[in-house]
């Protein structure tokens, strides 16, 4: 094997690791109920958000998720302290306390949200995609959903718009095969969503989303297609390790299904393979845990430490330069007055 | 100084963007080689060419949220919908995504883009071509909504619209595209939020938008008959509202007709209603008289169509039981 590929496993590996541990945090931290509403964790599906973000330039590419988006947003290269201050609702999170969970953005990262409505991204990924194309600046845009929001109009209309306007734009459906609590299988026509690629007369590809070398090939497959005016759909089949939400029982289920797909974890997949490829170096990969462990730690003290934003700031980010509102309502923060806040 | 049809307005403003600004596209159903299912768009698709003005698929949900993917990532779209009926298929769109990009985002992206189409009854198109749905995107903070009713504000909002850096809803009337009005030469913006004293009068405040301002004016000439002097105000803008014209008026003429087409229960109309009877609780010589259409479905035949709607008579009786010059239920 290559130095390069040495190279690109191991960064595969420091970018699935960070997304374990990040949510596994996460999660500690709801049930210290310093992080409130949903929250939904990408444990198990790291391989497709790390794959797919390892063949994408982000200088002139786009990324578009639903709610479970920490994972994508550290794929993206966001910072874990802009994550997690987020989660703790601090004006110093990525999107000043005003999203949360489902709402994470960077402009800079040209991560363009987190979408809490379930399906509600495609049709604006084909949009920014459609201005890509306009603009002529050789980007392509991911966009990702899952197997809850395929059914969704939504869906099927960007998936026409984009073959008819030859826009630039990969569909992933991150198959993790619960829509909540309801089994993909159970309300779905066909067992292989890439076949609904071709009601649209695009390309549709199903590829294992817990191997994460896997999903890159398919990645960068789709990607050339894309920049070449071909959207394309991927079905990338995974699972959640986690409930739907912090709330899940997950009643759904069995543990033994859940035991079972964690033996096809997709870290001791590429850790395996590094391992047969003479790529594996034991002291590194502690040295990779490690520092996922004092990144999430560090992301903790950021956002523990961080300041709660004033209840004046609850008049911004609504409306560009000097704000309108109808009526005072009486709110804690009173009336709005320029430069009050 | 042109006549101009409030069609023509449209079309002057946004063939006058197109030409300033490469990042203004056009898209919706009907708009480039039919020239628009009400011609607003006529001439542009040869002008601008294919890339700019866009027939979509009769898929409203689908081709508004691209406009806001568009908007997002640097264009500024039109998105014409052939009506504001057809727009509830969208609405996901317009209230979950456009209006809360910048919030979400906590400021870092915005969606400046134009929703567009014409809003309210026309005639003989029963109840599902004829809502009046105003309060829909009035409700919604982050949005703009404006409602132009001559043709030099339906060219002025639009201009203002297009460039401005937050989702603007416009309510365009089907009855009025054919109206023609002055509309200066010279270019011209007209402001967001600021509402027009379209006559002066000191004894009862007419107050709509849209379509009913015509209304109103009708109203006003016969209340002249009868030594009436009433106050017209076109709000032009319903999101933000232009509270201080409104209040100024009423501290004047200290009575208030409401009119809007709309149904009565949460509409605009009500809330300004609302805000008068708050505001102005003081000064008030009567309660604000509120003229809406009537809490049904828009019926099929014309006789009970027109029944339906705010009229000229239903607005003269409503200012008469302001100044006590009718019973309440007489």
């Amino acid at each position: 094997m290559s130095a390069k590929d040495k190279e690109l496993y191991w960064k595969l590996r420091e970018q699935m690791v960070l997304m374990r541990v990040f949510e596994e945090k996460a999660g500690q931290m709801y049930g210290l109920r310093k992080i409130g509403g949903f929250c939904h964790l990408y444990n198990g599906q790291e391989a497709v958000a790390a794959g797919f973000a390892s063949a994408m330039d982000f200088s002139k590419d786009y990324v578009l998720t639903g709610y479970r988006d920490h994972g994508h947003a550290l794929a993206a290269g966001m910072q874990p302290k802009a994550i997690m201050a987020e989660l703790f609702g601090k004006l110093t999170g990525c999107s000043r306390g005003k999203g949360g969970s489902m709402h994470m953005f960077d402009a800079e990262r040209h991560f363009l949200g987190g979408n809490g409505i379930v399906g509600a991204q495609i049709p604006v990924a084909t949009g920014v995609a459609f201005a890509q194309k306009y603009k002529k600046t050789g980007g392509a845009t991911v966009v990702y959903f899952g197997d809850g929001a395929i059914h969704q109009g939504a869906f099927h209309e960007a998936l026409n718009l984009a073959k008819i306007w030859s826009l630039p734009v990969v569909f992933v459906c991150e198959n993790n095969q619960w829509g909540m609590g309801t089994s993909w299988k159970r309300v779905s026509a066909v067992d292989d969503f890439s076949l609904m690629a071709s009601a649209y007369g695009i390309r549709g590809e199903l590829v294992d989303g817990m191997h994460v070398l896997k999903v890159r090939d398919a990645a960068e497959r789709a990607l050339a297609d894309a920049r070449a005016g071909k959207p394309v759909l991927i079905e990338a089949r995974t699972y959640r390790y986690k409930g739907h939400s912090m709330s899940d029982p997950q009643k759904y289920r069995t543990r033994e299904e859940v035991d079972e797909y964690k033996k096809q974890d997709p870290i001791l997949i590429l850790e395996d393979i590094m391992k047969a490829q003479g790529a594996w170096d034991e002291a590194k990969a502690a040295a990779q845990d490690a520092e996922a462990e004092r990144a999430t730690a560090e992301s903790v003290d950021f956002a523990e430490s961080s300041p709660e934003p004033a209840l004046g700031t609850l008049y911004e980010d609504v409306y560009a330069g000097e704000p309108v509102f109808m009526a005072p309502s009486g709110s804690p923060a009173g009336p709005y007055e320029p430069g009050r806040i | 100084m042109a006549q101009l049809s409030y069609r023509e307005a449209l079309n002057r403003a946004l063939d006058e963007e197109m030409a300033r600004d490469e990042s203004v596209v056009l898209m919706g159903e009907e708009v480039a080689e039919y020239d628009g299912a009400y011609k607003v768009s006529r001439g542009l698709l040869g002008k601008y060419g294919p890339e700019r003005v866009l027939d979509t698929p009769i898929t409203e949900l689908g081709f508004t949220g691209l406009g806001v993917g568009a908007a997002m990532a640097g264009l500024r779209p039109v998105v014409e919908w052939m009506t504001h009926n057809f727009a509830l298929l969208a609405i996901d769109q317009v209230v979950n995504e456009a209006a809360k990009t910048r919030h979400m985002s906590g400021g870092q992206f915005s969606a400046p883009i134009v929703f567009r189409g014409p809003n309210g009854p026309a005639e003989y198109l029963s109840s599902q071509h004829s809502q009046a749905l105003a309060s829909y995107w009035a409700h919604v903070p982050g949005l703009k909504v404006v409602a132009p009713a001559f043709p030099a504000d339906a060219y002025g909002l639009l201009k203002s619209a297009i460039r401005d850096p937050d989702p603007v809803v416009i309510l365009e009337a089907e009855m009025l595209y054919g109206f023609k009005g002055e509309v200066p030469d010279e270019e011209f913006l007209t402001p967001i939020g600021k509402a027009a004293v379209l006559r002066e009068g000191g004894d009862v405040t007419l107050v709509s938008f849209g379509k009913p301002v015509h209304l109103l004016l009708g109203a006003a000439e016969e209340l002249a008959k009868l030594g009436v002097a009433a106050e017209v105000i076109d709000l032009r803008s319903v999101r933000p509202l232009d509270e201080a014209t409104l209040m100024s008026s009423v501290a004047k003429t200290k009575r208030a007709v409401v009119v809007d087409e709309s149904w009565p229960a949460a509409s605009v109309g009500s809330y300004v209603a609302h805000r008068i009877a708050t505001e102005r609780f003081d000064i008030l010589d009567a309660p604000v008289e509120f003229v809406s259409s009537e809490d049904v479905p828009m019926p099929y035949n014309h006789a009970l169509e027109l029944a339906v709607q705010p009229s000229v008579e239903k607005i003269v009786r409503a200012a008469k039981r302001a100044l006590y010059l009718e019973a309440k239920h007489g």
